[in-house]
């Protein structure tokens, strides 16, 4: 038996270390991870992101070094905490804040514990960074925009969040993406492919060599230059005329579908969402719900287009043959339905056919048309959804699926629509008011400004885009190829000669500019706001849509002014200037320009919270910008022409 | 007469020997090689000085081999002598190298007599035993041979090199094979349990523990001991178990109580913890690292990061093993336990055949010794033993060490071949 103690011993320290080694190396381990392994450090090389150009090759967006402190917290040792901190020029509590912060999202991953230091600190500190273990510098590249327009075109790019990182695992803590506007529509063209290298370390934190030759390292992709289809100019002069109001203009390309300019007022200077005063600049006009610069209105304000709107209720009639160019209605200063009136400022008993309808912005006449559409074959139900598809054929009434990075669907209402408020009985006048672009439609300035780009083409559209070229690759094949609207191409002529007709002795007569035909409409929509919980209403929005030459149209485009009262008042004479500026180059109606940037809108926006009662409409008074900021919109404006 | 037995010498357990020297080569290759070129014989980089040690090993093995098996027996107690007094020579011209006085540097190279001393001692505890005047029932005798054994243990001691005095407790495995009384297994066995029971839940509880079981015995055993005998005993679990706690706390140095305490998981403070994965439990943690980024495969021989980067400090010496998890998984790992069990169980085996007393006893303490030092090296590099820095025999790095366990196995082998001549 004593021959056994041994024997014994020997087999149970055998398969007590193997169970051991079944623990450790099967149950608890997890696979082999190069980017988990802390005996290979991981160095990024960041590519350079790419340049963005304007559509005449004017450089809009390049870039600047930019130098972060990274931690890895659990490679950190014990450090002079306070020569660190002076280095970093941080006190010691944000110190322990910033690390704890970075422990909590990942004691093994790296975390930014400084961002964007400036070059002399990072000189300072380069020196000494050996010193402190688990912290290292990255270098990456932020934005350097040449320009201050276009912050709602060119968008900004900041640090990616812990949600982007779950989707996307390229990103990784501290990398850059973009966040809005084409940074965020084209950051996997901008961006590039990061590059990596996995450096075997030893235990001193020191690197020995490339891990395994290099085999692994990958070498950066650089980002791609693009150039966007805004026009720097054409933008640049749109954002001075909107300054001290608030709106969208829409500028397109007819032939092409290139969004030539697109303004969003107020803005704001791109610059101010640079490096690190990004996050403070961010929340400021993040949090500022009055004038609200972040929100893109000539994308997402969506807006009832008023009577623009009656273009394509004229188009609709002459598709559907219950109009003809020449048939005439009466218009007794208004439009009579049972025992509704609807005002219009015609006079009374004037005979208004499709042209001097649109020239007069006759709502007797769309009305009637209107009811003629869906009354067509004695079921106003199945009369609006043949309306509504119409309408959408323009792309209204749905997102455009286009490259702008946000957008609304606006909205054409079918039957379905009504079903809830009329679940039985429908009758063309229930819906009356779509008629004359008010009720229940609704579209955004760049689906206006589409729809007249189709008007101008005489029946199709390319989707509106942003994107002109890119380095070595082609765009998307969606804004080449023609999307048809379901209105044949003759129907166009007579409309359009209406539209020719409002410059030419209508409601825009006094904005006309010499050796262009335009084309326009006026649009003067009424709206409310809720104020202490009472539905008030606000002066009208100034609307207005154009486009030009009359043949071989170069422009369209779409005004919204909000609370601008009358639609050629603000609208028409800034859709004037634009439409001038991009086909001559120059003003010539100075007069225009003077208007528009003595005239503030800025006393219309402080009424609803001014807690005061207040008039609209009629009972406003124009108001004037003081001196000083027109002697600066005038600097603005010469710095434009003489850059 | 070497032509008539050379074919006896048993080829399993030297199979086993050169699969054990030649997978640890390998490994100390990984672990020691810088980067850039290869230069095998080169003798300033360790993997180049163990193929050289290795080469001359068998010179040591054709000499082991030609001498006559008697003289073994002849001369254990001259062997014996040399190593105690080449061991106390340290204390006159030994070279101190990392704490420990246990090297004698003669030009480039050093020597460690205390690993030949575990061979010597061996021979001396055959001999002594083998005798017809001993008696190990006998108290007398038990004297003697303790004192053969304590002697280098207490010279090995005082030189600092802790590890390898625990080492000559595998003559204890020897001793009571030949006979030693029943008891000091009892005796024994109660120690080690009631000293880890105070060190983990503080002496009162283990008192409290240690008391049931042995009132416990006393009822269930129908009285084979007496009350009186159960009371004594439970008086000394007692007072052990709070000397074994002062011990700890007084007398122990820091670092065998820091290592005791990461052993037994004393300490609860994460904080302290962490600090101390950074300072004494470095070596530990990231040797616990390596093998478990290991997995099931390894990440394949001189791929492993963790190895290329010499996190393991020592690791082609005491850590060795820890470079085979990484670099060869949970298999290669296995594989090595395997080869040692099987090294193991063959000299066990081998021992037991022996007709003469003084074979069986030398082969018994052969694999009592590579047993402890396997059970202590790979146990503490995987930590499921408080660290204590003695090398795995054959594998790790060191050419006194290497050496030495092959004289040990080797003249075991030689007995052997000779048994068919003992009558």
């Amino acid at each position: 038996m004593r021959q056994l103690l041994l024997f014994v011993s020997i087999i149970l320290v055998g398969l007590l270390f193997i169970s051991r080694l079944f623990y450790l190396q099967i149950y608890s381990s997890h696979k082999h991870n190069l980017f988990e392994d802390n005996a290979i450090r991981k160095v990024y090389d960041y590519p350079k992101r790419g340049f963005v150009y304007d559509r005449n090759g004017e450089l809009l967006v390049a870039n600047q070094p930019s130098y972060d402190v990274m931690v890895i917290p659990r490679e950190v040792e014990p450090l002079d905490t306070m020569e660190f901190c002076s280095l970093l020029k941080i006190d010691k509590e944000q110190f322990l804040k910033t690390f704890h912060r970075a422990r909590r999202y990942s004691p093994r991953l790296p975390s930014v514990f400084l961002s964007h230091l400036s070059k002399g600190d990072y000189a300072a500190l380069q020196e000494k960074m050996r010193k402190f273990e688990g912290f290292y510098i990255q270098k990456r590249s932020l934005r350097h925009y040449q320009t201050t327009i276009g912050a709602n075109v060119l968008g900004d790019i900041g640090e990616v969040n812990h949600k982007d990182i779950k989707e996307n695992p390229y990103y990784r803590m501290g990398d850059l993406k973009g966040k809005q506007g084409v940074e965020a529509s084209y950051e996997d063209i901008l961006r590039g492919v990061k590059g990596i290298k996995f450096i075997q370390k030893d235990r001193f934190n020191r690197n020995i060599g490339p891990y395994k030759g290099g085999e692994f390292d990958t070498i950066p992709e650089q980002g791609k230059d693009i150039t966007i289809t805004i026009d720097a100019k054409l933008q640049a002069y749109g954002e001075l005329l909107m300054q001290n109001k608030r709106g969208g203009v829409i500028a397109i390309e007819p032939s092409s579908g290139d969004i030539l300019a697109m303004v969003a007022a107020p803005s704001y200077d791109p610059n101010l969402l640079v490096g690190r005063e990004r996050s403070k600049n961010f929340s400021k006009l993040f949090l500022d719900s009055i004038s609200k610069p972040l929100f893109n209105r000539s994308l997402k304000g969506v807006y009832e287009p008023g009577s623009p709107f009656k273009l394509m209720n004229a188009l609709i009639g002459l598709q559907e043959g219950v109009i003809t160019p020449t048939d005439a209605v009466t218009c007794y200063a208004g439009y009579k339905y049972g025992n509704r009136f609807m005002k219009c400022h015609c006079y009374p008993g004037r005979r208004n056919n499709l042209i001097s309808g649109i020239q007069e912005s006759c709502n007797a006449y769309f009305a009637t048309t209107y009811r003629k559409i869906l009354d067509k074959e004695g079921n106003a139900s199945t009369g609006i959804d043949t309306w509504s598809k119409h309408a959408k054929s323009f792309g209204l009434g749905n997102y455009l699926n286009n490259d702008l990075f946000v957008g609304a669907k606006g909205r054409i209402p079918n039957r379905n629509y009504y079903k809830h408020v009329y679940p039985k009985t429908f009758y063309s006048t229930y819906t009356i008011s779509n008629a004359i672009g008010q009720g229940e439609v609704a579209t955004t300035p760049i689906q206006l400004a589409n729809m007249i780009a189709a008007i101008a083409n005489r029946g199709h559209y390319f989707t509106p885009h942003i994107i002109k070229s890119i380095e070595g690759d082609s765009i998307p094949e969606k804004f080449i190829k023609p999307k048809y609207t379901s209105i044949d191409k003759d129907h166009f002529e007579p409309v359009i000669e209406g539209m020719l007709q409002v410059y030419k002795r209508g409601t825009a007569a006094s904005l006309q500019v010499k050796d262009i035909d335009i084309c326009g409409k006026t649009g003067t929509v009424e709206n409310f706001a809720i104020i202490d919980s009472l539905k008030t209403q606000l002066t009208d929005h100034s609307i207005f849509v154009a486009f030009a030459p009359k043949d071989n149209p170069k422009i369209a485009l779409a005004v919204f002014v909000e609370n601008g009262y009358w639609g050629s008042r603000f609208a028409g004479k800034i859709a004037s200037l634009l439409i001038e500026k991009h086909i001559k180059g120059h003003i010539t109606r100075k007069d225009l320009e003077e208007w528009i940037l003595r005239h503030s809108l800025e006393n219309e926006y402080a009424k609803p919270y001014s807690g005061e009662p207040f008039r609209i409409n009629q009972g406003t008074t124009l108001q004037y910008v003081d001196e000083s900021e027109y002697k600066r919109l005038k600097r603005q404006l010469s710095a434009l022409q003489n850059p | 007469m070497i032509r008539e037995t050379s074919y006896k010498f048993d080829w399993i357990t030297i199979i086993l020997f050169l699969l054990i020297v030649g997978f640890g080569w390998v490994n100390i290759l990984s672990a020691s090689h810088t980067g850039g070129g290869m230069d095998y014989f080169s003798l300033s980089n360790s993997y180049g000085k163990q193929l050289v040690f290795i080469i001359f090993t068998f010179i040591i093995i054709i000499l082991l081999l030609a001498i006559d098996a008697k003289f073994y027996e002849r001369f254990s107690s001259v062997i014996y002598m040399l190593s105690i007094l080449s061991l106390l020579g340290l204390f006159l011209f030994g070279k101190n190298v990392n704490g420990a006085t246990s090297w004698y540097a003669i030009g480039g190279m050093t020597l460690q007599p205390s690993e030949f001393a575990k061979a010597a001692t061996a021979l001396a505890v055959a001999k002594q035993i083998s005798d017809l005047n001993t008696n190990i029932n006998n108290f007398r005798d038990q004297i003697q041979t303790f004192i053969i054994i304590i002697l280098p243990a207490l010279l090995v001691l005082l030189q600092n090199d802790t590890g390898s005095t625990i080492v000559y407790g595998a003559f204890f495995f020897v001793l009571y094979r030949e006979g030693l009384p029943k008891y000091y297994l009892t005796i024994g066995i109660s120690v080690i349990v009631i000293s880890v029971l105070a060190l983990k839940f503080g002496p009162a509880i283990a008192s409290v523990i240690v008391g049931i079981l042995i009132l416990g015995y006393y009822v269930i055993s129908k009285k084979k001991i007496t009350l009186l005998q159960s009371l004594f005993a439970i008086a000394l679990a007692i007072g052990l178990s709070f000397a074994v706690k002062f011990f700890y706390q007084s007398v122990l140095p820091p670092h065998q109580q820091d290592r005791i305490s990461l052993w037994l998981r004393l300490e609860k403070d994460p904080a302290k913890l962490e600090a101390m994965k950074k300072t004494f439990a470095y070596n530990l943690n990231e040797s616990e690292k390596a093998i478990r980024s290991g997995g099931f495969n390894g990440k394949g021989f001189m791929e492993g990061t963790r190895t290329t980067g010499k996190f393991v400090p020592e690791q082609h010496t005491d850590y060795i093993f820890s470079t085979v998890g990484e670099e060869w998984g949970f298999l290669g790992c296995a594989l090595v336990v395997i080869l040692f069990v099987l090294l193991l169980l063959r000299i066990l085996h081998l021992a037991e055949l022996q007709k003469s007393q003084f074979s069986r006893v030398y082969g018994y303490g052969v694999a009592s010794i590579i047993f402890i030092h396997f059970l202590i090296n790979i146990g503490m590099v995987m930590g499921l033993i408080p660290t204590i820095g003695i090398p795995l025999p054959l594998f790790s790095y060191g050419g006194s060490g290497l050496w030495a366990f092959t004289i040990l196995i080797f003249i075991f082998i030689k007995l052997d071949s000779n048994r068919i001549n003992e009558w």
